[in-house]
């Protein structure tokens, strides 16, 4: 039994068992190998054919090789011949048969025409390295299947819910309906969508966040499926149902990533394509053409031969996708959902990243620093309050926070957009907004040099004061600023701020360029000029945080979403999503980019170069079918290796 | 519309990429993506005769593949 452990992930012991078909495999390449080098050394030493002393002694030996030649490769032949039946002759088990039955008439031929025996080992090992080259792509595949699905080991298995008359029924997470109570116990996976109704707890996120640190949580709050309950039990009232939910649908984009195709996987497929028929053809001139010149056929022969056996591009076509597969499971590892390969290949030549400021680059928790003048604090707040009431904008709910009380809510409420807020009750008006706003309803105002976010109040006409908000940077900018312009990315800052802070937030976080005074429609015109001037090739990245950053999302080449635990508009919307609300998420997705990319080209240059080599050595005799089969073979497994050093850690 | 399918016992990329392009050539197929590395296969087509051409992917897999099996 040929059962491996593993260590994957977070330090689990796993087993990597070998299907019952791979089992078969190895042992069927375990034993035509011995058994081949065994009959190699008794052959060299005994040289086999002179046993007897007839024409007919080639026999022997013929008929030990061919064995092992069956053994070995019998599946080779009949799916050779009856992918011929079904109209496929360009096959690589069909080339892999000729050169293989080739070889052995060659032999063959030595030895009935008495000429020292050549051809049979060599018949042998080819299609004996074929079929170790075959098994290993199988179960590298297969290891890196299971690897990134055990990653992705979030998928709960039940669900235990708290039925109407008390008691808990274990269900399929699936058949819970919005609305129900579930009960998760500590140790437990959180099977679906839900708020908090009893208990309090932290929760481990890692596996869809990537964040060590647990997330303390109590009644009231939402918790997200996939995360792992650590300390107390909780009930949880659902609502979302299991198709919908988070872990279902994080699940889908790891799964389906690899669907959209990078343009190197592009590229392989048409290489391929071209690739065997060209190297065929290739290697019946050199069969023909020279035969007839020259009249030495068997060389030539011979010589073709080992052209067929590199004919078959098959560690490229496997390696380039298992890289693209690996980032993207790397990536998850990080709470990185990247939804496609070509988004992890565009993303290494990004370097441009366009920031939306508030509640990306900064924390978004506008808070009132000062009013201005302090002593009428009280009145301006008030006034300004009942203007802001209605609305959701940051700086609204600051300065709502900053009152306190409650607020009379009995005003008209006009929104002038890009201005600011009127309020009207009666004969009363009330105007809460930026400079702007003052000036087009002809308030004489003292306008502010404050840097930060200035809201000017006035009521009737008369102008009260100002109130001074500034937004908390987040801790990780600088530091992230810092590493992508230490990459060579160019960082530009998109928004709604004044130039005046927006200058004094830009130099303080070290950001190539800014825009300021931005509307929201802007913004994506800012993009599109932004596009409009770059090199063709390179990708600019946007990075957002919301709903309101859809269309600059969509419009950029890379839209990154922020998207912090919950956030399904901006995970909808993106082409990478960060779980993690957190910046540094973009470094390593670029690292990760950056060393897949760098692999997927390693591979491809290095197989074609290899490739090319053995079909010029053996067009001119230098490579025997022995060198052209190992070095084939040695090629690919090399690719897949170093295909799967993707995975390991940054 | 629309439909997932899995791909059992998918072992040759060379061969998913085969079936791709004999399933895009299937009449009434508007768009077929095959994940090699996932096993996994997209096809979108006319919703009426959906079940007709999946016998036809069917048999054209088998034809590239014949160990290979779609699951719904």
């Amino acid at each position: 039994m040929r059962d491996k452990i593993s260590f994957i992930g977070r330090g689990q012991m796993k087993k990597v068992t070998l299907s019952k078909k791979e089992k078969k495999n190895l042992t069927r390449i375990a034993i035509s190998l011995i058994a081949f080098i065994t009959l190699l050394i008794v052959d060299k030493i005994i040289v086999l054919d002179r046993i007897t002393d007839s024409n007919l002694g080639w026999l022997l030996p013929f008929s030990l090789y061919f064995a092992i030649y069956i053994i070995i490769g019998y599946d080779v032949l009949l799916k050779a011949a009856r992918n011929i039946f079904h109209g496929q002759v360009f096959d690589e088990n069909f080339l892999m048969a000729v050169a293989t039955l080739g070889a052995f008439s060659l032999g063959i031929y030595t030895g009935v025409s008495g000429k020292a025996i050549e051809g049979f080992d060599e018949a042998c090992a080819v299609l004996l390295f074929y079929q170790v080259g075959e098994f290993f792509q199988s179960y590298a595949t297969g290891k890196s299947r299971k690897s990134i699905a055990s990653l992705m080991d979030i998928r709960p298995d039940y669900a235990l819910v708290r039925r109407d008359d008390g008691v808990i029924q274990k269900i399929d997470p699936s058949e819970a309906r919005v609305g129900d109570i579930i009960v998760v116990n500590p140790g437990e996976r959180v099977p679906l969508d839900g708020i908090i109704v009893k208990g309090e707890t932290s929760l481990d996120t890692k596996a869809l966040t990537g964040e060590s640190l647990p997330r303390e949580i109590s009644e009231g709050e939402r918790v997200i499926s996939g995360c792992v309950n650590l300390t107390g039990r909780i009930e949880i009232e659902v609502t979302k149902e299991f198709y919908d939910s988070t872990v279902s649908k994080i699940l889908e984009l790891v799964e389906n990533a690899s669907q959209r195709k990078s343009k190197a996987e592009n590229f392989i497929t048409k290489f391929s394509r071209y690739y065997t028929p060209i190297v065929v053809c290739a290697a019946l001139l050199i069969a023909i053409a020279p035969s007839i010149a020259t009249g030495r056929w068997f060389d030539w022969i011979y010589r073709s031969l080992s052209f067929l056996v590199v004919s078959c591009p098959c560690a490229l076509v496997i390696s380039v996708p298992l890289s693209f597969f690996m980032g993207i499971g790397a990536a998850s590892k990080y709470g990185i959902l990247v939804k496609g390969s070509n988004y992890l290949e565009k993303l290494d030549r990004a370097d441009t990243f366009v920031f939306d400021k508030t509640g990306t680059l900064t924390k978004g928790n506008f808070a009132v620093s000062k009013t201005i003048p302090e002593s009428r604090r009280e009145e301006i707040l008030t006034i300004a309050a009942i203007a802001e009431k209605g609305s959701s904008h940051p700086i609204a709910r600051s300065i709502i926070s900053a009152y306190g009380k409650d607020v009379n809510d009995d005003y008209t409420i006009i929104n002038e957009a890009g201005c600011g807020i009127v309020a009207k009750k009666d004969s009363e008006e009330i105007y809460c907004g930026n400079a702007k706003l003052m000036n087009k309803y002809n308030v004489e105002f003292k306008e502010e040099e404050e840097v930060g976010s200035i809201v000017y109040v006035a009521k009737n006409k008369e102008f009260i004061g100002s109130i001074l908000i500034e937004d908390e940077i987040k801790e990780e900018t600088k530091s992230v600023i810092a590493e992508l312009a230490g990459m060579g990315v160019k960082t530009v800052m998109l928004t709604g701020d004044n130039e005046a802070t927006a200058k004094k937030v830009a130099s303080e976080i070290g950001l190539t360029d800014y825009k300021a005074s931005l509307l929201p429609q802007d913004k994506v015109e800012s993009i599109e000029n932004m596009l409009g001037e770059k090199k063709k090739g390179d990708a600019l990245c946007f990075v957002g945080d919301g709903i309101n950053d859809a269309p600059a999302l969509m419009r950029s080449d890379i839209g990154i979403a922020m998207g912090g635990v919950g956030s399904d508009a901006a995970i909808e919307a993106s082409d990478i999503a960060l779980m993690q609300d957190d910046l540094r998420g973009l470094p390593i997705a670029k690292k990760i980019s950056r060393k897949t990319m760098r692999i997927v080209f390693e591979n491809i240059i290095v197989s074609i170069a290899v490739k090319v080599l053995i079909m010029i050595l053996s067009a001119l005799g230098f490579a025997s079918m022995w060198i052209a089969v190992i070095g084939d073979v040695g090629v690919a497994i090399l690719a897949i290796l170093n295909a799967m050093r993707v995975g390991r850690k940054l | 519309m629309k439909k997932n399918f899995k791909l059992e016992d998918l072992d040759c990329a060379n061969c998913a990429m085969k079936m791709e392009r004999a399933i895009a050539k299937i009449d009434g197929v508007d768009a077929v993506s095959v994940n090699f590395m996932a096993q996994r296969m997209t096809i979108e087509a006319d919703e009426e005769n959906f079940d007709a051409i999946m016998e036809k992917v069917v048999k054209a897999c088998r034809k590239v593949e014949p160990d290979c099996k779609i699951i719904k």
